[in-house]
């Protein structure tokens, strides 16, 4: 019967569309963990400035380009040890050294970048060196950053913090610095980015033989990536590939468990019959009263938040649920078929009735449910991590969708934080959904023709 | 219970006679167990969640630990105590805590209290919430439930009965006519029900609130409230649109799917077909031949709706901001008040029995195959 259901999937569209989905999706998790194995993939999400640092601030999924007429930057990043980067030391006196670095690049993007950042690595014994950093427009003027020792290993300059620049360049409060530097004219009332080469040369004096000095620059854009990067400049392609193995892993896992074991129960309380079939069936009574959502919240406050301990609850709190009831009443029918009866006759023992005759039975009726349960469990898991209960170290999308919550994402008009996560949960949704409806109609003959 | 639905086993009159009881008997017999039953199953259910919300007492430790920083900081501040020798203001200081753990009940153990608290429960003497109050102020959890009640009924009654009708006459419709675009349309567009209505409440308000700037994002009334109750009117009618819209997406394409689908089975009956064949007119056919097997169904159905209005949804009225009972139950879960999420409990487990009892009753009356305490039925 399961040989000739599954020849007759091909007949239905909508159950191979979802199957098609689902198999890629299948794909895409395999890949992402060949590619970012799990501990890569804690490091990555879990990471600081160290991990992000170079990459720009909520900055959308490049692909919104495609889309726009004034196009978006980039970032662009350089090193002081890149081969395009012209650097220069030479000794004018005793105990002075001058060291220029200089980091050309082209802009050539209809908006202004994010921000701009020089990062300072030096060593030194004693006198730490000092650094002027100069920005050189494609006018020909000349900008003086800022001035600074390197008195730590590392240090960065932000021209967003550099505040003495909005003076400097005459604007308000509420205008960006770092628009004032890249705009055709700063004082117009609509500033309009000026193209071209831009050179950022980096003025080092040295004042010991042993002292070195390198540097990094890097010109925030406000695109990144094929998904984008979140408030913490993590980029989202990692939250987004992991969460597909996540969301099957989960929902696969609650829903085989719940359906195995509560029609395994059912199983057992029909054949056993008298009080075994009265307890369960007063369980799953008192199991209608409670609330699950609110006790699977309090177990992630007071408990443990892992995704573990999250399913394990699940399953617990489902499986007494109303799909017993339907199976009791499919196994009520199966016990009293003849085969039943002449099993009992050769003298097979309770447990192989249960497991081998009267479970396989109903497999096939219990196939459609199981499908279309992954869907429920996996948005389930999105719904505890919307309330804030998601895993603590796992990135899942309901993980990224409650980030894009709690940061604003709406209000900020960051639509692709909440859209790229809602939409991967709702294509996974409905291609178990589509998969399993067909399985219904396939499996319940009554349903086959309408 | 529900599976009453179910077509319990014909009973034949000889069985019947083999009873010997009268039928009040046996109906009255019936009424009172299932009654017994029912009472005993709430009883376990809110005892199990008064059991979960302390954490099998757990939330008493916690409590304990309030009680010391809080009797800490009092003394800390009072002069004359500061003034005392070191063992004397340990003594003072262990006295206060004592008489602060007797006034929460903690000299008593978690397991006697338990049962206190569900002798109270059960007598919907619900008690004070420890930390939440009523916008009012009070700190009754009987006043904090009936002023966040109203906005969940309204909501959820409102989407609720909206989907249950729609979907209920657009299905009646494409049972009808079978085959027609329309029909395949909601077959085809069902799979979208899979997600739950706070996730399109995420969409639309991407779309409506977020990008377009026409609807508010959530809450159930402007800030401040209008003055006129016509604007009032029209400003919560403004912050419905969205969520019900989001309730009607989620549960509209299944509800029409699984009604259309159940209907269709129904007028596949022989006796829908005999009745085609005499002649009727489809209308007496669908009244007297489709809809009446079915009301059991569609009673069961419509009731269980009804409680899930009670209940709100945790999630949908956090994302909405909406204050009814939903949220007010997830901010209970956070700051441990059990007395909430007791009481909460306790009048949804009442409210879902009492909606059994009653749909056995209404069942016996409206489906004459269903034999009230006979030898057979067996639950």
């Amino acid at each position: 019967m399961l040989r000739s259901a599954w020849g007759e999937i091909r007949y239905y569209p909508s159950a191979i569309l979802g199957l098609t989905v689902i198999l890629i999706f299948v794909a895409i998790s395999i890949y992402t963990i060949i590619t970012i194995p799990y501990p890569e993939a804690i490091r990555l999400w879990r990471g600081g400035e160290e991990v992000w640092g170079d990459n720009p601030r909520l900055a959308a999924p490049e692909w919104v380009n495609y889309f726009r007429q004034k196009k978006l930057p980039t970032t662009i990043k350089m090193l002081s040890t890149d081969p395009g980067v012209e650097r220069v030391k030479e000794q004018i006196d005793d105990n002075i050294w001058i060291e220029d670095t200089v980091y050309t690049f082209e802009y050539t993007a209809d908006d202004f970048p994010q921000d701009l950042a020089v990062t300072l690595l030096a060593t030194f014994e004693k006198k730490p060196p000092y650094v002027s950093i100069i920005l050189v427009r494609p006018d020909g003027q000349e900008i003086n950053l800022g001035d600074l020792s390197v008195r730590g290993q590392r240090q960065v300059f932000l021209v967003s913090q550099a505040d003495r620049l909005r003076q400097k360049l005459q604007l308000d409060y509420n205008q960006e610095i770092i628009a004032g530097l890249f705009a055709k004219d700063p004082a117009a009332e609509e500033m309009e980015v000026l193209k071209g080469t831009y050179k950022v040369r980096v003025e080092g004096t040295l004042f010991e033989d042993e002292s070195t000095l390198s540097s990094k620059m890097v010109v925030y854009g406000k695109v990144y990536g094929w998904a984008g990067t979140d408030h913490l400049r993590r980029d989202l392609r990692i939250a987004l590939l992991w969460g597909a193995p996540i969301a099957l892993t989960f929902g696969l896992l609650a829903a085989l468990g719940t359906t195995l074991l509560s029609m395994t129960i059912a199983a057992i309380g029909v054949w056993f019959g008298g009080w075994v079939d009265g307890i369960i069936q007063r369980i799953t009574e008192v199991n209608m009263v409670l609330p699950v959502l609110p006790i699977l919240i309090m177990i992630g406050i007071s408990i443990s938040r892992s995704l573990a301990v999250m399913l394990l609850a699940i399953v617990a709190l489902s499986i007494f649920g109303a799909s017993i009831k339907t199976n009791r009443a499919i196994f009520l029918q199966v016990k009293s078929l003849p085969y039943i009866e002449a099993a009992r006759a050769y003298g097979a023992s309770d447990l192989r009735i249960v497991f081998l005759y009267m479970i396989p039975r109903i497999i096939p009726t219990v196939i459609p449910s199981l499908v279309l349960g992954i869907p429920s469990f996996v948005f389930l898991e999105a719904s505890l991590a919307v309330l804030g209960l998601g895993d603590p170290s796992l990135p899942t999308w309901g993980k990224v969708i409650d980030d894009a919550r709690v940061n604003g994402a709406l209000l900020q008009g960051h639509f692709y934080w909440m859209l790229e996560p809602s939409l991967a949960l709702m294509i996974t949704g409905v291609a178990f959904a589509m998969l399993g409806f067909s399985l219904d109609r396939i499996f319940n003959p009554r349903l086959r023709e309408l | 219970m529900a599976e009453q639905a179910i077509p319990a086993a014909p009973v034949t009159p000889e069985e019947r006679a083999q009873g010997g009881v009268p039928t009040w008997k046996r109906v009255l017999r019936y009424t009172v167990v299932r009654m017994v039953m029912l009472f005993f199953t709430v009883i376990v259910g809110v005892y199990l969640t008064i059991l979960i919300a302390n954490m099998g007492g757990q939330v008493d430790e916690i409590r304990r630990a309030f009680i010391r920083e809080m009797v800490g900081n009092m003394l800390a501040n009072n002069p004359t105590f500061r003034a005392l020798p070191p063992e004397e203001r340990q003594k003072r200081m262990e006295a206060e805590i004592l008489r602060w753990e007797k006034r929460y009940g903690l000299d008593q153990p978690f397991l006697v209290r338990s049962f206190r608290f569900l002798k109270d429960a059960m007598t919907l003497r619900l008690g004070r919430a420890e930390n939440m109050t009523s916008d009012s102020g009070s700190r009754r959890v009987r006043l904090i439930i009936l002023e966040r009640l109203p906005p969940t009924l309204f909501l959820f009654g409102t989407s609720a009965l909206m989907v249950f009708a729609l979907s209920l006459f657009i299905s009646l419709f494409l049972s009808r006519n079978y085959g027609h675009w329309l029909d395949r349309m909601f077959v085809s567009l069902s799979p979208l029900s899979s997600a739950p209505g706070w996730f399109y409440g995420l969409f639309l308000i991407t779309i409506f609130a977020a990008w377009l700037k026409v609807l508010p994002f959530g809450g159930m009334i402007s800030t401040p409230p209008p003055e006129t109750p016509w604007e009032y009117t029209l400003s919560l009618l403004k912050h419905l649109i969205l969520p019900i819209s989001a309730q009607v997406l989620s549960s509209l394409f299944i509800g029409v799917y699984s009604w259309r689908t159940f209907f269709l089975i129904y007028s596949s009956e022989d006796y829908v077909e005999i009745a085609k064949a005499k002649g009727l007119p489809s209308r007496t056919i669908e009244r007297r031949y489709i809809l009446r097997p079915t009301l059991p169904t569609i009673i069961t159905s419509f009731a269980l709706t009804l409680i899930g209005v009670w209940t709100g949804q945790i999630i949908f009225e956090t994302i909405f901001d909406w204050p009814g009972l939903g949220r007010t139950f997830y901010q209970a879960t956070l700051v441990y008040d059990t007395a909430v999420i007791v009481g909460i409990t306790v009048l949804y487990a009442y409210l879902l029995a009492i909606t059994v009892f009653l749909l056995d009753i209404i069942y016996a009356i409206v489906d004459p195959r269903v034999d009230v305490g006979g030898p057979r039925t067996s639950t």
